[in-house]
């Protein structure tokens, strides 16, 4: 008796139709994303492809040497230079104020509108426009506090990108500061210490991989901006002496950095430096660039399968 | 029976249920025979074998861990949807093998519907959560009909019928529940698999939905998980009492189907010692 | 404390910006006539301050950016959270990360030495080099990552819960992924479309390489010839061809120009804030 209604019952479950959606949909999922990665190969293939061949020619020289308007003389040292002053000014202006912020907004304040509304602020501020800071530090680091910073300096430019960089610093702070566990603190608090003892000692070791990784990450974007630079004064087009005077001469004067020597390239009309050299100078940027946000991907794979 | 007889029964439980049906003699829907189930190595439940009558409350109990939820999520087969879960064994659905490589899992679940521990609506509005299933199977028909029979078995009708186009999430616990079991029917199942279906609701909403499982069990075959023993007693027909074994190497526990009656003979008179350990110990 | 301090600092910052802003584009407003800012076009060194062949830049530019991020960007993120086996998802998500982590200077070289030549030309034969076309393209590849990211934090947010009901039912992975997934997870993905436009609109360096108009720009709709979008404009009165120091109006347009981009960006910031927030609350 079994035999029968089995056999229909079998023939049921089988007879489902070809799923065509779904396979043509997985198809333009797939093809989407082969376009994507297609993208990012072709960039980097025309990038290393026209720029490899300078590299391979100068050597270390390219590095070495300042600008030019000679494009076989041409080197990217002066904007090896002011991207590292510039990395200075963020690490030691932004990182400690960033995460300074963000303890007090996880760890010390309550939730009140106050709290609330400086929170807001910050969400805002990660969303402007580069260029809009550029706009500030031109105004208040160039101009009102020009005797200071020396106006159109690699200092100026420097604490722009510091103030760029800052709500991205304690956003991503705040957010390693909220995943550490609540148990974590209160084991603290139970054996009577103070709430700046249990920050110290127990939550900001916990969160200090995710931390570092969210500086990092700040650090590489800092190092790639342009825009604010270009407002501040940065040279991208021709070229310029370095003085020869001593640090703070260096940085109150006139300076460049590594996404500026790309920019004046790029839109140099002679062929030279707007291929081979560009690509050049774009293939140092990104070797500083994806390193660092290699390195912050890694340590943050690695902590998190530690934990 | 004859083929056509057979044939017929088909038809009717996949198409137009007959509004009155006649109960025949039970006959069996579900025959599990030795089956396994593995998490990668890890056997979470072995050599299960029940048979599921037709038109029964088919009760699971058991502690937890027991495996009582992996076995119910077989008959459907939802644990596909696990990578490295392996089925051994085999479940037969009228005879024919769920787990042939031919058959369509969409198939399965059509025919064979489940509702889960918390409710889990689509944050769509109540009408359009009782409209899915049978929108996606391609049911043909008037869906303002097949909705508002669905609410009515699901004894839901009466309280939303003013607000059908309203969100889903606005209702409560029990009602929620009571509005996936309707999303559940609405694609005229056969089978019901309701997995701790009461175990997030309060007392009177858990009260109204075993109320309703016995209402609707002339026209489905249901199979319940529950930790709740009272409500297996109260509920089903007949009690499959699972419990788990510890394996000494590798200080796991697997599941393993102890006992398995008619519901009032495993409670009044306990063929295993386990069960009647875990009827007479533990309550509620 | 000094913590209340560093917190206070992002305040101040926010102040700084307003009032430097607002400070110097009144100055400005006052210095010209009204009916400069709705001249022909925008030619700053000779007054001419047509704010809208600005917009009209910024927003073709837009356009274009969100027409070739919101497919890519939506798809790779359906792809990433409903589909991809985890083995897959570890080379996947980093390779975003990284085509993320590209600065835009290299994304607008990429502009100009490929897109523009390559695909611009290929469409429009008459293009000349550069082109908005190749800033709006260019812009949209810089966006890819930050749709795709944010579209599937949404997606993944969405419970599974729901996708067992739906599976339960007897739905297959498409049906459940277009008609349960990305429905429940629709106000991160909006949330994630506008903050796109946000940063679209903000983008400078793209537009500054690729789409010339340095010296100025008449109005026009036209993709395939040169342009000029808010950010560009600022970056050419602060550089080479256009710069002029000095209180001059040329100058303080910058200010003004700034005002108005801060403004449309801080719009849709908040905008997209709520969206986010609405996203939290449903679970």
């Amino acid at each position: 008796m079994a035999a029968p209604v089995a056999i229909a019952v079998e023939r049921r479950l089988k007879s489902g139709r070809a799923d065509v959606k779904g396979v043509a949909f997985h198809a333009l999922l797939l093809l989407s994303l082969l376009i994507t990665l297609g993208i990012l190969f072709t960039l980097v293939y025309e990038v290393v492809q026209t720029g490899f061949g300078v590299l391979t020619d100068r050597g270390s020289d390219f590095l070495t040497s300042t600008l030019s308007a000679n494009p076989a003389n041409a080197g990217v040292w002066q904007g090896l230079k002011g991207s590292f002053f510039i990395a200075l000014f963020v690490i030691v202006f932004a990182f400690p104020v960033g995460i300074g912020a963000a303890i007090y907004l996880e760890e010390y304040a309550s939730d009140t509108r106050v709290t609330r509304f400086i929170n807001i602020n910050i969400r805002n501020l990660a969303g402007v426009p580069s260029v809009v800071y550029g706009l500030l530090g031109l105004a208040i680091f160039v101009k009102y506090l020009g005797g200071l910073t020396g106006g159109r300096s690699v200092m100026a430019g420097g604490l722009t990108l510091a103030v760029l960089v800052l709500p991205i610093v304690i956003i991503t702070a705040a957010e390693a500061l909220r995943a550490v566990p609540s148990g974590l603190r209160e084991a603290g608090f139970g054996v009577g210490a103070t709430r700046w003892e249990v920050v110290r000692s127990h939550v900001l070791p916990y969160a200090a991989p995710g931390i570092l990784t969210g500086t990092v990450l700040s650090l590489a974007r800092a190092l790639g901006e342009a825009a604010p630079l270009i407002l501040v004064g940065a040279i991208s087009r021709g070229f310029f002496a370095t003085s020869g005077g001593g640090l703070i001469d260096e940085l109150q004067g006139k300076f460049t950095a590594m996404p500026m020597i790309v920019y004046g390239w790029a839109s140099n009309p002679d062929v030279d430096f707007r291929e081979g050299l560009a690509s050049a100078a774009i293939i140092v940027l990104l070797a500083v660039i994806l390193t660092a946000n290699g390195a912050a991907i890694l340590l943050r794979n690695r902590y998190e399968r530690q934990r | 029976m004859t083929l056509a007889d057979s044939e017929i029964r088909i038809e009717v439980a996949d198409r137009d249920r007959d509004p009155d049906p006649v109960i025949e003699p039970s006959s069996t829907v579900f025959e599990v025979a030795d089956l396994s189930v593995y998490y990668g190595s890890f056997r979470a439940v072995r050599d299960v074998s029940v048979n599921v009558a037709e038109h029964e409350i088919t009760a699971f109990i058991g502690p937890s861990g027991c495996g009582k939820t992996t076995v119910l999520r077989c008959f459907n087969r939802m644990n596909d949807l696990i990578d490295i879960a392996r089925v051994e064994g085999r479940i037969s659905y009228h005879g024919a093998d769920l787990y042939d490589p031919a058959v369509e899992p969409v198939e399965v679940r059509r025919r064979i519907g489940m509702v889960f521990q918390k409710p889990n609506p689509f944050p769509k509005s109540i009408y359009d959560n009782v409209a899915f299933g049978p929108k996606v199977a391609g049911i043909k028909g008037d869906m303002d009909d097949i909705v508002e029979q669905s609410l009515r078995r699901a004894a839901l009708w009466d309280e939303v019928k003013d607000r059908l186009r309203s969100s889903a999430m606005g209702l409560s616990g029990g009602q929620q529940q009571r509005l996936c079991i309707a999303r559940a029917i609405a694609v005229d199942p056969e089978v019901l698999l309701m997995d701790e279906p009461c175990s997030a609701l309060d007392p009177i909403a858990t009260a109204r939905i075993e109320d309703l499982m016995q209402e609707i069990k002339d026209r489905y075959t249901i199979i319940i998980v529950t930790h709740n023993m009272q409500q297996a007693a109260r509920v089903s027909d007949r009690t499959a009492f699972f419990t788990t074994e510890v394996n000494e190497e590798s200080d796991t526990r697997t599941g393993v189907l102890v006992e398995f009656d008619r519901t009032e003979q495993l409670f009044s008179n306990p063929a295993d010692k386990r069960t009647e350990n875990y009827i007479t110990g533990r309550f509620g | 404390m000094a913590f209340l301090g560093a917190a206070s600092v992002s305040v101040v910052i926010s102040a700084l910006i307003i009032v430097s802003l607002l400070g110097e584009a009144i100055s400005f407003l006052g210095q010209i006539e009204l009916d400069q800012l709705t001249e022909i076009g925008w030619f700053p060194r000779r007054g001419l301050y047509d704010i809208s062949t600005l917009i009209v830049g910024s927003l073709l530019v837009t356009a274009l950016a969100m027409l070739v991020a919101t497919p890519l960007g939506l798809l790779a993120a359906i792809y990433l959270s409903e589909y991809a086996r985890p083995r897959v998802r570890r080379v996947l998500k980093p390779a975003l990360e990284i085509l993320a982590g590209i600065p835009s200077v290299v994304i607008g070289f990429f502009a100009l030495a490929f897109i523009s030549p390559e695909i611009v030309k290929s469409v429009f034969g008459d293009a000349s080099l550069f082109n908005l076309a190749a800033a709006g393209l260019g812009v949209g590849v810089l966006i890819i990552p930050l749709v795709a990211s944010i579209s599937e934090d949404a997606m993944r947010a969405v419970p599974s819960s729901l996708r067992e009901a739906s599976y339960g039912l007897g739905a297959r992975k498409v049906t459940t992924s277009v008609r349960v997934v990305i429905p429940a997870a629709v106000s991160g993905i909006v949330a994630a479309l506008i903050v796109a436009v946000s940063r679209a609109i903000g983008e400078t360096m793209v537009v500054a390489i690729a789409a010339g108009a340095s010296g100025g720009s008449l109005f026009t709709l036209d993709i395939a010839g040169g342009g000029q979008t808010l950010t560009a404009a600022m970056a050419s009165l602060a550089t080479g061809t256009d710069q002029v120091k000095g209180a001059s109006a040329a100058f303080q347009s910058l200010f003004f120009i700034g005002l108005v981009l801060f403004t449309i960006t801080l719009i849709l910031n908040i905008v997209a804030d709520r969206f986010v927030r609405r996203v939290r609350q449903r679970y």
